[in-house]
C-alpha cells in the first residue's frame, strides 16, 4: 500500500486540535470515581486466589526471642507462614535510599507495628485468626523518643554498625542525616538588628490518610516470576526494592498499577508489595492483601513531626537581618525519605525571603516512633510553620503590616537562596500576597445572614450545635510559602514515555505509554491533551502504567506534569519529526514550504506555521506506525556541600500564599476556616479545572495540620493511639471552607511550556494562615500545630 | 460466626433465649466498628433488620414510643417538636449515611459514654423497654447504665423501644468535638426543662464512666427557678444562677484524659454548654428563643 500516494489536493483549511493544553479536558476516571464504580486495587480478584495477612508487632522497641508458627500452620485453609527465616535471599532488607527496613523482623521490632510474619489463607478471616496463633516472644526495650533519647551518650541504636553514606557525616548514629547551611555572617548580621525573635516551634505527626488502604495482588507465573498488580507512587522504584529480596532478575517481576485511592507521599515506600510477592511464589498461588484502615495506619510512613527553633532580626524599617534555625525532624525506626526531607527542610528554612545571612541546621532522627518519610510539602511544610509564625511576630514587633512586612523582604527572580542557587524564573511572592490580600473578605456574621434562625453549620462547632454566635471571634491571617519542584540534590530525575502515531479507521490515533502512577493528580489528562498539541491528533488512547516501560520517576515532588509530561512531549516532538520526514519524503514537491517552512501538525494535518494545511495526517502516514520510547531529564541539579550547604540543587521553585479568614469560639476553643484564598504561580495551566482542584485539595490538607490532624504517639511508649478514622480527624466538607483561587501564569522558561509543579505548594502556607488567623482571633501564641481546643481554653 | 436472622420479635426473643451470647445487630454503627477493629469476635450476630416493628414509632398523650430501630434521619425529620433534644443529638450523630441505618436501640445497647442519644434521653427523661421470652419490663432511662459500656440488660433480653417523656417545654442538645461534622463527642451535653413539672433535666455524655445526669445542677437551678418565680414572669435568669448551674453541671462530670481531649477540657466544656444551652432553652421558654435554630435547614 505504501508505494500508492495521493496528491494531498482538495484539503480543507483550517486546524484546531481541540482538547489540548490549557483545556480544562475532564478527568476519564472521574464519573467512575463519583459514582463508586471506579475499580481501586482493592477490587482486585483472582481465581483460587488467597488473602495474605500480616502480624505486626505490638512493642515499639522489643528483642524477638522466638516465633513459634506451628498452631497457625496447623489451622485449616491455611498455605503459609512466612517469618524472616523464610526469606529466600541474603537481600532482607529495603528502602528508598538507605536499605535498612526489614521485609521481616529479625530479632529485633523498632516500632509499633513492624511486620513480623505472614500468612496466607482462603478466607481473610482465616489468614487473621492463623496470625493470632503465632507465638511471638517479646523482651521490651527501653524506647527512644526523642532528641534526647536518641543522642544520650548511652542511648539504644536503631541501627547499630550502620555504614551508610551519611553515618559518616552525622554526629550520632541515632541521626539519620544532618544538613548545616550556613551563608553570610549571622552574628556579624545580628548586630544591625533593631529587633530579634526567637521562638519554638512544633508540627505534629500528619497522616497522609488517603482513601484506598494499600492493597494489591501478586500472581506466580509460569516462568518463576511474578505479575504484581498494585497501587503505588513509583512502579519502578518499587521494583529496584522488590526484585533483589525475591532473588528474581527485574524482568521477571512484572508490575502494573492497579487504581490508586490517593497517595500524597505515603505509597513512595513499599507496604504490602513484597510481603505478597513472597506468599504468591511460596504457594504458587495468587495472593491479595488488602490493609484495613487500622493497618493502614501502620503500613505508612507519615510526615516527619518536628521541633524548630528559629531566630530573625529586623531593622526599625523592616528589612529582615539574619536567621538562624535548629529543625529537628523525627524520622521514627528507619530512614525512608528522610535524608532528603532534611535536605528540603534545610535549604526552604528561610523561605521565600531575602536573608543573606544564615545559619541553618536540620537534622532527622532514629526513634521508636513510627516511621516518617513523603508526604505533600516534603520537609517545607514543617519550616513554612515556623518561619511565617516569626514573620508574624516581627510585623508585631515593629508595628508593620504582617502583609506589608512579607512583601518588604519577599524574595524574588534573580534572589540567592542560602544554598548559593541564584532563583533564575518568576518568584512572585510579593505579587500573590498582594492578590489574596486584595480578594473581598467574607461578610461577618454568615450564620445571621441565612435568616433569622443561626445557621450552626456556619459557626464552630457546626452540626454540633455549641454556639449561636456566643464567644465567636473572627481572624484574619496570611501565610506564603516555597517548594521545590522535582528531585533534588543531583538525582538523576528522568522520565521515559513511549509515543505510538498510526492510523486507526481512517483516523490519527495517538497512544502514550508511561509508567507514571495516577494517583489522582490528573496525569491521564494532561498527557492526552499534551499528545493533541504536539501531533494534531483527537483521538489519544492512554496505555495502562507498568514496568513494560521505562520509569516515569515518582508520583511526588510536584514533578509528573512537569517530567513525565515533558518526556510525553519530548517524545511527540520526536514523532513528529519523523512524521514530517516521512511526509516530506512523500509530498515536498506538491508545496515549496514542506523544505521551507516550520511544519505542525494540527486537526489530523500538518500545517504551516503560517497555517496553511499542507497534507492529511492520515494521508502521510498510511499504514505506517511511528513508534518512539525516549528518556527525558530536567536540567541537572547538584549535592549540597556537607558542612556549608552550598550546591545548585534544586530545579525549581513554587510559590503559593493563602490568606485565612476563621471564626474561633473563644470559650470552647473550636474552629470554623470560613475561607481560604490561595492565589498561585502556576508557570502554564495545562488543565485548568486540574490546577483548582490541587490548589483546594492541597489547602485543605494544610487546614487538616493547622486544627486536627495529628498521630498521637504515646511518649512513654512510642505506641500509636489513634489509627482510626475515628480519632484521626480529617476535614470532612463542612470543614472545608470556601476556597478562591487566584491563578498566576509567569512562564519558567526552563520547564516544558513553561509549567510549575503546583501539587505542593498550596499545603505549606494553608497551615500558618489559618494558625495566623486563630492567633489574631484569641491573642495567643500558639506554637504549636495542629491547633486543639485545649490550646486555645487553657485546659 | 454465625449470622441469625429472625422474621418477627418473637423469633429475635427466642434466639436471644437460645443464645445468649448473640450480639444484636440494626445498624451496626457500634457493632461494625468493633468486628472491624477486632475487639469482638461474638460467636453469634442476631440481625434484627427483618422485624420491622423495631422501625416504627407512635406518639402518644404523654410519651412516644421509639422503635429501638427508628433511624436517626426519620427522628430528625419526624419527631423534631415532639423530641427536640433526641432531634438535636440525632443530627449530630456521625455521617447522613449512618444516620439512615443508626437507631437509638444501638446506642443503648453499646451504652458507651460517648453514644449520642444518651444526654437527649436522659434530660427528656425516658424508659427502655425491654423483652424477653420471659416478658417485658420497663427500665428508667436513670437505672439503665450501669458501668463502661455495660447496661442493665439482662443476657436473655433484647431492646424494643424507648418511651420518651413528650416535650413540656425547650430542650436543647450540644456536642464537642474537633471537627464541625461527623465526629465523636468529646462531651456532650442536654438539656430539657419541664415547665409542666418545674423541673429541668440534665444528660452528660463522654465525660464520666457512663452517661450520667448532674442531678445538683438540676436541683440548683429548679429551685432557683421555683424561688425566684421564674416559670412564671420568664424573666431573665440571672448571670450568676447560670454559672452555678454550669459549674454544677461540671461538677457532675468524672472525666479522663484521652485521645480525644483532656479531663480539665471536658470539665471546662461542660461548663460552657450548661451555661449555653441554660440561655438558649430560657428564652426559648420567654417565647424569645429559636431553639433549635439552624437545624431545620440542615436536616
Amino acid at each position: 500500500m505504501g508505494d500508492v500516494t495521493r496528491t494531498p489536493t482538495n484539503l480543507t483549511q483550517g486546524s484546531q486540535t481541540r482538547g489540548g493544553i490549557g483545556e480544562s479536558t475532564l478527568r476519564p476516571d472521574g464519573t467512575l470515581k463519583a459514582t463508586g464504580e471506579f475499580a481501586y486495587s482493592s477490587d482486585l480478584w483472582h481465581e483460587d486466589m488467597l488473602w495474605g495477612h500480616t502480624l505486626r508487632s505490638p512493642y515499639a522497641h522489643a528483642e524477638i526471642r522466638s516465633i513459634d508458627i506451628s498452631e497457625a500452620l496447623q489451622q485449616a485453609g491455611v498455605y503459609a507462614v512466612l517469618t524472616y527465616e523464610d526469606l529466600p535471599t541474603e537481600v532482607k532488607n529495603y528502602g528508598l535510599e538507605i536499605q535498612d527496613t526489614p521485609v521481616l523482623a529479625h530479632g529485633r521490632v523498632r516500632h509499633h507495628g513492624e511486620p513480623v510474619a505472614l500468612v496466607a489463607a482462603d478466607h481473610p478471616e482465616t489468614a487473621r485468626r492463623a496470625a493470632a496463633k503465632i507465638k511471638v516472644e517479646y523482651a521490651e526495650l527501653p524506647v527512644v523518643t526523642d532528641e534526647a533519647s536518641a543522642t544520650a551518650p548511652d542511648a539504644p541504636l536503631l541501627h547499630p554498625g550502620r555504614d551508610d553514606h551519611h553515618s559518616g557525616h552525622v554526629t550520632h548514629p541515632n541521626i539519620v542525616h544532618r544538613q548545616p547551611i550556613v551563608r553570610g555572617d549571622a552574628e556579624a548580621a545580628r548586630t544591625r538588628a533593631d529587633v530579634i525573635v526567637s521562638g519554638e516551634y512544633e508540627v505534629g505527626m500528619q497522616d497522609q490518610a488517603f482513601l484506598g488502604p494499600e492493597s494489591g495482588l501478586a500472581v506466580p507465573a509460569e516462568d518463576g516470576g511474578v505479575d504484581l498488580y498494585i497501587a503505588t507512587q513509583w512502579l519502578h522504584s518499587d521494583l529496584r526494592q522488590i526484585a533483589p529480596v525475591l532473588g528474581l532478575p527485574e524482568e521477571k517481576v512484572r508490575m502494573t498499577l492497579s487504581g490508586v485511592g490517593g497517595a500524597f507521599g505515603g505509597r513512595e515506600d513499599l507496604s504490602m508489595q513484597i510481603h505478597a510477592c513472597l506468599l504468591a511464589l511460596r504457594t504458587g498461588k495468587p495472593v491479595k492483601m488488602v490493609y484495613n484502615r487500622f493497618e493502614s495506619f501502620f503500613g505508612h510512613v507519615h510526615r516527619h513531626p518536628a521541633k524548630l527553633w528559629y531566630e530573625h532580626g529586623a531593622t526599625r524599617d523592616g528589612k529582615l537581618t539574619h536567621m538562624k534555625c535548629r529543625i529537628v525532624l523525627d524520622g521514627g525506626a528507619y530512614a525512608s525519605a528522610s535524608p532528603a526531607v532534611v535536605g528540603n527542610a534545610s535549604s526552604l528554612s528561610v523561605g521565600p525571603y531575602v536573608i543573606d545571612d544564615v545559619e541553618i541546621e536540620a537534622i532527622a532522627l532514629y526513634t521508636n516512633n513510627p516511621p516518617c518519610g513523603a508526604m505533600r510539602g516534603f520537609g517545607a511544610v514543617q519550616a513554612c510553620f515556623a518561619y511565617e509564625a516569626q514573620m508574624d511576630r516581627l510585623a508585631a514587633e515593629l508595628d508593620l503590616d504582617p502583609v506589608e512586612f512579607r512583601q518588604l523582604n519577599a524574595m524574588s527572580q534573580g534572589t540567592v537562596m542560602p544554598t548559593g542557587q541564584p532563583v533564575d524564573s518568576p518568584a512572585p511572592v510579593a505579587e500573590l500576597l498582594r492578590r489574596v490580600k486584595a480578594m473581598p473578605l467574607p461578610p461577618q456574621k454568615q450564620w445571621e445572614s441565612a435568616g433569622e434562625s443561626a445557621d450552626v453549620r456556619a459557626l464552630p462547632g457546626g452540626l454540633s450545635n455549641t454556639t449561636h454566635g456566643e464567644g465567636v471571634v473572627r481572624g484574619v491571617g496570611y501565610a506564603v510559602g516555597i517548594k521545590n519542584v522535582g528531585f533534588s540534590e543531583g538525582f538523576d530525575d528522568y522520565s521515559t514515555a513511549r509515543v505510538r502515531l498510526e492510523v486507526v479507521n481512517g483516523e490519527p490515533v495517538a497512544t502514550v505509554h508511561t509508567a507514571m502512577a495516577e494517583v489522582g493528580q490528573g496525569g491521564v489528562t494532561v498527557h492526552a491533551q499534551i499528545a493533541r498539541t504536539e501531533l494534531g491528533v483527537t483521538q489519544v488512547t492512554i496505555n495502562p502504567a507498568d514496568t513494560q516501560v521505562g520509569s516515569a520517576g515518582s508520583t511526588s515532588a510536584s514533578r509528573q506534569t512537569y517530567v513525565t509530561g515533558g518526556a510525553v512531549k519530548n517524545s511527540c516532538e520526536a514523532v513528529r519529526e519523523k512524521v514530517l520526514e516521512i511526509g516530506r519524503r512523500k509530498f515536498s514537491t506538491y508545496h515549496p514550504a514542506w523544505a521551507t517552512a516550520e511544519l505542525l501538525l494540527e486537526g489530523g494535518k500538518v500545517v504551516t506555521d503560517g497555517g496553511e494545511v499542507l497534507a492529511d495526517l492520515v494521508d502521510v502516514l498510511e499504514d505506517a506506525a511511528i513508534d518512539l520510547e525516549l528518556e527525558w531529564r530536567h536540567r541537572p541539579t547538584e549535592p549540597f556541600d556537607l558542612h556549608t550547604g552550598q550546591g545548585q540543587g534544586h530545579v525549581q521553585y513554587s510559590f503559593a500564599a493563602h490568606r485565612a479568614v476563621v471564626e474561633v469560639d473563644t470559650e470552647l476553643g473550636l474552629v470554623k476556616v470560613i475561607e481560604l484564598a490561595c492565589a498561585q504561580d502556576v508557570g502554564k495551566a495545562l488543565n485548568p479545572l486540574s490546577v483548582v482542584g490541587q490548589i483546594q485539595g492541597g489547602t485543605t490538607q494544610g487546614l487538616g495540620l493547622a486544627v486536627m490532624e495529628e498521630i498521637v504517639v504515646d511518649p512513654k511508649t512510642s505506641r500509636v493511639r489513634n489509627p482510626s478514622f475515628t480519632d484521626y480527624l480529617i476535614p470532612t466538607i463542612l470543614d472545608t471552607p470556601t476556597i478562591p483561587v487566584d491563578v498566576l501564569e509567569l512562564a519558567d522558561d526552563h520547564a516544558p511550556y513553561g509549567l510549575r509543579g503546583i501539587g505542593e505548594a498550596p499545603t505549606l502556607s494553608s497551615t500558618p494562615a489559618v494558625v495566623a488567623a486563630i492567633r489574631q482571633a484569641t491573642g495567643l501564641a500558639l506554637a504549636r500545630v495542629p491547633v486543639r481546643p485545649e490550646h486555645i481554653t487553657g485546659t | 460466626m454465625d449470622f441469625l436472622r429472625p422474621a418477627s420479635w418473637e423469633e429475635a426473643l427466642a434466639a436471644k433465649a437460645e443464645h445468649p451470647t448473640a450480639v444484636p445487630i440494626a445498624g451496626g454503627t457500634d457493632v461494625m466498628v468493633e468486628i472491624n477493629f477486632d475487639h469482638r469476635r461474638p460467636e453469634y450476630l442476631l440481625d434484627l433488620n427483618r422485624v420491622a416493628e423495631l422501625r416504627e414509632w407512635e406518639v402518644g398523650e404523654e410519651n412516644v414510643r421509639l422503635g429501638a430501630s427508628v433511624p436517626y434521619t426519620l427522628i430528625m425529620e419526624n419527631l423534631r417538636a415532639e423530641l427536640p433534644g433526641l432531634a438535636l443529638a440525632s443530627h449530630t450523630v456521625a455521617s447522613p449515611q449512618i444516620r439512615n441505618r443508626g437507631g437509638v436501640g444501638g446506642n443503648l445497647g453499646t451504652a458507651s459514654p460517648a453514644g449520642d442519644a444518651h444526654p437527649a434521653l436522659l434530660a427528656a427523661g425516658a424508659e427502655v423497654e425491654v423483652a424477653s421470652v420471659r416478658g417485658t419490663r420497663f427500665i428508667p432511662i436513670d437505672d439503665f447504665y450501669t458501668g463502661v459500656k455495660r447496661n442493665a440488660l439482662a443476657a436473655d433480653e433484647l431492646i424494643r423501644a424507648v418511651h420518651i417523656k413528650k416535650a413540656a417545654g425547650p430542650q436543647q442538645f450540644s456536642k464537642v468535638g474537633t471537627r464541625n461534622a461527623m465526629v465523636i463527642a468529646v462531651c456532650a451535653f442536654g438539656l430539657a426543662l419541664h415547665p409542666d413539672t418545674r423541673t429541668v433535666r440534665t444528660g452528660i455524655g463522654s465525660a464520666a464512666p457512663t452517661p450520667v445526669r448532674a442531678r445538683e445542677a438540676e436541683e440548683f437551678l429548679a429551685a432557683a427557678l421555683e424561688e425566684g418565680g421564674f416559670w412564671e414572669s420568664g424573666r431573665t435568669v440571672p448571670p450568676s444562677v447560670a454559672r452555678q448551674f454550669a459549674e454544677l453541671a461540671a461538677g457532675a462530670c468524672n472525666p479522663i484524659d484521652d485521645v480525644r481531649g483532656s479531663a480539665k477540657y471536658r470539665r471546662h466544656a461542660v461548663t460552657v454548654m450548661a451555661r449555653r444551652t441554660l440561655g438558649w432553652t430560657w428564652d426559648e421558654y420567654r417565647g424569645f428563643g429559636r431553639a433549635t435554630e439552624g437545624n431545620e435547614r440542615c436536616a
